[in-house]
């Protein structure tokens, strides 16, 4: 029932903050606010309770109700390591959300609170559903209220950047439903039970083609969501427009959904196709971690460059995911988590810019450091986040990745740390052209506010903390990528001691 | 005839008396809500008739009328659809105007053709609901004379459906001159037998032309907009639900006693009608700056849609395609619905510009409509998202993989137009000086409950699919 509550606590909330916010703006946002706080404490709760037993393989908890019994759907939720992962990550996110959008949004803030938690909703749906339906209904939840925070609450071309996001995810998303619906009746065909979960779906026996095809549906609906390059398009647009809540939420949680997918429903379903197709993928991943990075080199616009380095990022995660070896995977996962803390700040601190210079422009920013030191501060250190310094998150991810992927494939490893190199020219432009330098516009504005210090606080904390400590991630997500790893990389037994043998104090 | 026979057709008495009641007394006592009132009980009193008629079911009534549970489902849903109309119509007309009792006279006897098309088994009784469903629409699109385009619309409908009418007629003379029968029962089993002539594959290939201008499906299409555009909203409610599904329920009859699956010309050309409904309608539909337009071509995508269960059949197709039709109802009278709580017979809200803003300033008639265009466009949490998916399924369980990969495409293509919509309700300002009339209580009420029902049963499905099916598995034992 907990997890019920997990994807229920937000939705509620935001019902609630929408009849406050009729009432008074300032209600919404603190009803928001506890609503967000009360689903961290949940989660956080969860995590104290089963921590200890995450690395024993088995999901520690399980609903399972009926559903739509006529199709062989049931409403069955499961927490393993990973989903408690990135659940938890959701409640912080939903968190800084709320605090971000504080001062920034002043027109219909019920409405806009409730849509920005009826996006947590579907995205904790999404990491704990286990049957397909299910999983695809809370997949479309996310679409719509956020779809609304773009289109409505947005920057200047918010209408255009909003159906472009929704037309993305929305057909590839309708791809993967196909792709559900025939792997379901192909299962059916064969076995004679109908069922859409997942867990009775992955001995489905299917002739190669089918499995390709399907498993194609399966990966264009998360590599848009990821994304993946040819399909990377909407990003930019999206993530620019949107308001800073919006954004945190886009790429801290959105971007996740679309890896969360891949590790837990397209590879281990599609053992064989995946294997065969993860030349293609891996390819696409570092294509993904250098194209990003030279975008973001080329942005003039400070949310587009923060929007177009998250390409490069989650490039990373492509790769590592594809690699499949344990080491790689666990990679993946850590740069999931490290895209989640790092680029959502970077993201709250465009919007603290644009709110006090009113512009985005590099070009008209500059020497921010002499008039809100604080805020210089954060930007610099976010961004050594995002260019991978050692001792920070993100550096722990990318470097597994490259390391399971060099043991794999030397040319892919050599070429894909060239990202190490481009995303440090970006990241210190970045720093060089909003905060450095001398501060040429005669800008005097406030520092951050308590709100926005706390906020980013938690944030730098946890950077810190995972990249000189990353045990605790690696620990919950063992036992989840065994699926993936052994449809990818076989011999999977060699690759868990390798990590603990290179010091990285695994148990 | 019995009394058994008398209580299966019980539903079709009362509504056919109930047209007659409003007109008699209409004629000496000009009092719209009274006609109105005497309109709704009618309809309610021939819902509570199929429960009478539900013990005694499946029975054939002379050799016209087979009354079995797909009848009395379709039934069911004319009388709640037309239910939701009468009352949207009582709000639009407003007034005590000339003659208000014969709109709702051929609301009664438009819903009465309807139902007995659904329960129709045999050449003459199909005929007869189609002219009693034509006949009465004719009056109710021409109904509001204040609008130019209204008379405009009746008048192509009326050459269409005859033109139409003389294409269904012809199909018939020449089937039934191949096989001396019009029961469609005798008629399945002649056909089973007999090898196909061309003279029989002309007379269904009339009979598919008049179906597919009843339907509008491509490429006979063209009147559906202007004719929803002309009619006065609530009608064009009942003409792009009820009798559209009352064709359908009738061709679901036929082709599934004719074993559609083993034609294998009429399945390839119905299969290719499908394809192409769907595209034209998406495609035609993508720049539309009209509501009522756009609502019509998503209309005809949606019968596009419909095909694919119908080619499917089996429990899966036949229980998918009734559900598809609930979710069809609910959403498309919603929507025509909120159109009709803001227009009035002289002036209809029927451009997109109309609506823009329309979600801030009025919150709960923005949240209706734009609930209605996503469940149109099938995102969950509505109806229409169970409706797509659950077909989908049928499509899979008969292995039409094509239709299923075309179906989900057009779903993706057709999200744009319906976000279009949501553009205008919540991401533009309202046009200089634009107020919108305030809506009446019966208006109201009746958005709430379509509303409430199509997020329910968008998250809820499982007694509807239930109903469904069951009604698959009462059917089933007969034929």
């Amino acid at each position: 029932m907990i997890l019920t509550w997990l994807i229920l606590i937000p939705i509620i909330g935001g019902g609630v903050a929408w009849a406050a916010g009729r009432v008074a703006p300032a209600l919404a946002r603190w009803v928001a606010l506890a609503a967000c706080v009360l689903d961290l404490g949940v989660a956080s709760g969860v995590w104290a309770q089963f921590y200890g037993s995450a690395g024993s393989g088995a999901p520690f908890l399980e609903q399972r109700a009926t559903w739509i019994p006529q199709l062989g759907i049931s409403y069955h939720l499961t927490m393993d390591g990973l989903s408690l992962l990135l659940v938890l990550l959701t409640a912080l996110l939903g968190v800084v959300a709320v605090a971000a959008s504080w001062r920034e949004i002043t027109t219909s803030v019920g409405g806009f609170y409730f849509s920005l938690l009826a996006v947590l909703t579907g995205v904790t749906g999404v990491f704990l559903s286990r049957d397909l339906l299910l999983f695809y209904f809370f997949w479309e939840l996310m679409l719509v209220p956020m779809y609304f925070l773009i289109g409505i609450w947005g920057h200047e071309r918010r209408v255009y950047a909003a159906i472009k996001f929704f037309l993305f995810t929305f057909i590839s998303s309708l791809l993967m439903l196909a792709a559900i619906v025939g792997l379901v009746f192909l299962h059916l065909r064969a076995t004679s039970v109908l069922t859409f979960d997942s867990a009775a779906l992955l001995q489905t026996p299917l002739s190669s083609a089918a499995a390709t095809w399907l498993m194609l549906g399966f990966f264009v609906a998360f590599a848009v969501k990821l994304p993946a390059v040819p399909v990377h398009t909407w990003l930019g647009d999206a993530h620019t427009e949107a308001p800073t809540g919006g954004s945190i939420l886009l790429a801290g949680l959105l971007l996740k959904t679309g890896a969360y997918g891949m590790i837990r429903f397209a590879i281990p379903l599609f053992p064989q196709a995946s294997a065969a197709f993860s030349g293609v993928a891996c390819v696409l991943g570092v294509v993904g971690i250098l194209y990003g990075a030279m975008l973001a080199f080329a942005q003039t616009d400070l949310k587009r460059m923060v929007a177009y380095s998250s390409i490069s990022h989650m490039g990373f995660v492509l790769l590592g995911i594809y690699v499949g070896t344990g080491i790689a995977l666990q990679g993946a996962v850590m740069q999931m988590i490290a895209h989640g803390l790092s680029t959502p700040a970077l993201f709250l601190l465009a919007g603290s810019i644009q709110e006090r210079c009113r512009t985005r422009e590099l070009e008209r920013l500059g020497g921010l450091w002499r008039t809100a030191p604080r805020l210089g501060g954060f930007v610099l250190f976010f961004a050594l986040a995002a260019l991978g310094l050692p001792g920070m998150v993100n550096f722990v991810g990318e470097f597994l990745v490259l390391l399971g992927a060099y043991k794999l494939n030397a040319a892919l490893g050599i070429v894909g740390s060239l990202g190490f190199v481009l995303s440090v020219v970006y990241a210190l432009r970045l720093v060089q052209e909003s905060v450095h330098g001398p501060n040429v516009h005669g800008w005097r504005i406030s520092d951050l506010t308590g709100r926005e210090l706390a906020a980013l606080g938690v944030l730098a904390f946890l950077v810190l903390t995972f990249g000189f400590w990353p045990k605790p991630v690696f620990t919950a997500a063992r036992s989840s990528l065994a699926a993936t790893s052994l449809a990818l990389a076989p011999p999977l037994p060699a690759a868990q001691p390798d990590i603990a043998a290179e010091g990285r104090g695994l148990p | 005839m019995n009394q058994g026979d008398l209580l299966a057709v019980l539903p079709l008495i009362v509504i056919g008396y109930a047209g007659v009641v409003v007109l008699v007394i209409g004629a000496f006592w000009r009092n719209h809500c009274a006609m109105s009132a005497l309109t709704l009980a009618g309809l309610a009193g021939a819902f509570m008739a199929i429960f009478a008629a539900l013990p005694t079911i499946p029975r054939q009534v002379t050799p016209l009328l087979r009354v079995d549970s797909m009848a009395l489902f379709f039934m069911g849903l004319f009388f709640l659809g037309g239910f939701a109309v009468a009352v949207f119509a009582h709000d639009y007309l407003r007034t005590n105007g000339p003659g208000s009792e014969k709109f709702y006279a051929l609301l009664l006897f438009a819903i009465l053709g309807m139902a007995v098309l659904a329960a129709s088994n045999h050449f003459a009784s199909f005929f007869a609901g189609v002219e009693t469903l034509s006949v009465s629409l004719y009056g109710l699109i021409g109904y509001t004379l204040g609008r130019k385009s209204s008379l405009e619309a009746s008048l192509k409908y009326l050459v269409l459906a005859g033109a139409s009418m003389s294409f269904l007629l012809f199909g018939m003379a020449l089937i039934y001159f191949q096989f001396g029968t019009m029961e469609f029962d005798a008629l399945a089993g002649a056909m089973r037998g007999a090898e196909v002539t061309p003279l029989v594959y002309a007379g269904l290939g009339l009979l598919l032309v008049g179906f597919s201008f009843k339907l509008a499906v491509a490429p006979f299409h063209t009147w559906a907009p202007d004719v929803y555009q002309g009619a006065p909203a609530p009608i064009s409610a009942l003409i792009a639900t009820g009798s559209k599904a009352a064709v359908f329920a009738l061709l679901l009859r036929f082709l599934t006693l004719l074993a559609v699956r083993e034609l294998g010309s009429l399945f390839l050309l119905l299969e290719i009608i499908a394809i192409t409904t769907m595209l034209v309608g998406n495609l035609l539909a993508l720049l539309q700056r009209n509501l009522k337009r756009l609502l019509a071509y998503s209309s005809i995508t949606h019968m596009g849609y419909l095909i694919i269960p119908l080619l499917a059949g089996g429990g899966q197709g036949v229980s998918s395609f009734s559900f598809y039709f609930v979710s069809y109802f609910i959403t498309t009278i919603g929507a025509f619905g909120v159109i009709a709580a803001l227009s009035g017979p002289e002036h209809e809200l029927d451009r997109l510009r109309d609506y823009a803003g329309l979600g801030f300033r009025r919150p709960w008639l923005g949240a209706a409509l734009g609930l209605m265009m996503l469940s149109l466009a099938g995102v969950p949490p509505t109806i229409g998202f169970m409706a797509k998916f659950y077909i989908f399924t049928a499509a899979a369980h008969s292995s039409l993989w094509l239709l299923l990969v075309i179906g989900v495409l057009n779903s993706g293509l057709a999200a744009y137009y319906y976000l279009r919509v949501l553009v205008a309700l919540y991401s533009q300002a309202p046009e200089e000086g634009m107020t919108w009339p305030s809506v009446r209580a019966a208006s109201g009420i009746a958005l709430v409950a379509l509303t409430v029902l199509l997020v329910v049963f968008g998250i809820y499905p499982t007694p509807l699919m239930s109903l469904a099916h069951a009604m698959w598995q009462a059917w089933l034992v007969v034929p």
